[in-house]
């Protein structure tokens, strides 16, 4: 799984300026897990696309911030999130399970079966 | 700007450059320091009636959030507990960006605040603070005749 640079991102028409959210990508027997951080994002605001090998995981921050507010600090000065991320073959894309929970975009995804690792067995000569 | 003769690690580095380019652009910083790129990230905001407090902290349990505010003072403290699997041999960690421990911010407010009129939520991930100023202190409308 690897994160595509900026370079190969298709142009787009205007493109919004857009935040990376961090993540953690954790790989075991049977699959890979990521874990993104999007605070605010609701779930009607998230978009998850998977064309061929290319993840895409985009949302929105849904504030709701009072009428006539005025922001005297921001560190979030952006209300969106995109990040790319290359898939491996080995990775069966129609078995995506995808959880936000609190602002924490939890998605699984499950290897093909012929990718498992087997277990070869060596024999003594 | 002084370079390192030995960079030996390179996100050091990085962070470092970075760290000076923010003291380039804020010229005077808060006795408090540059909070800015810690956790959580955090937005103020005021109305004419309150001040507001965006905190962006996912994937925290609520009860776990301590939030006190003591002369114009705001603390928003908490702990984010790992999701990593520990001990698990077989599972490897890829990538490894998300904040995990407990946090500890501080931000001045300005002291007009009422103590007693704070409301704390946590939706989505965003703990939204709202305080009311006290009355005495909002701006009043004055009709000209």
């Amino acid at each position: 799984m690897n994160e595509k640079t900026a370079v190969a991102r298709e142009p787009q028409a205007p493109e919004l300026a857009t935040l990376l959210p961090p993540v953690d990508v954790i790989e075991d027997i049977e699959g890979i897990t990521l874990y993104a951080d999007l605070p605010g994002v609701t779930k009607e605001k998230l978009s998850l696309e998977v064309e061929g090998e290319t993840l895409t995981i985009e949302g929105e921050m849904d504030l709701r911030v009072p009428e006539g507010m005025e922001a005297t600090h921001a560190e979030v000065s952006v209300p969106r999130f995109r990040r790319v991320f290359t898939l491996s073959k080995e990775l069966d894309t129609g078995k995506l399970q995808a959880a936000l929970k609190q602002g924490v975009l939890k998605l699984r995804i499950q290897k093909a079966e012929r990718a498992k690792p087997r277990r070869i067995s060596v024999q003594a000569g | 700007m002084e370079l390192s003769l030995f960079p030996r690690d390179m996100f050091a580095e990085l962070d470092r450059l970075q760290r000076q380019m923010q003291q380039a652009f804020e010229l005077s910083p808060s006795i408090r320091g540059f909070a800015r790129g810690g956790f959580p990230a955090l937005n103020v905001g005021t109305t004419a009636e309150s001040a507001e407090i965006y905190a962006f902290a996912p994937g925290l349990d609520p009860a776990s959030i301590e939030v006190n505010l003591e002369r114009g003072v705001l603390r928003v403290a908490g702990e984010r507990k790992s999701e990593l699997p520990d001990g698990d041999a077989n599972a490897s960690l890829h990538v490894n960006e998300r904040f995990v421990g407990r946090f500890h911010r501080v931000i001045t407010l300005s002291d007009d605040l009422d103590q007693n009129a704070v409301q704390a939520k946590y939706r989505d991930g965003v703990l939204h603070i709202s305080i009311k100023r006290l009355v005495t202190a909002q701006t009043r409308r004055i009709d000209i005749n």
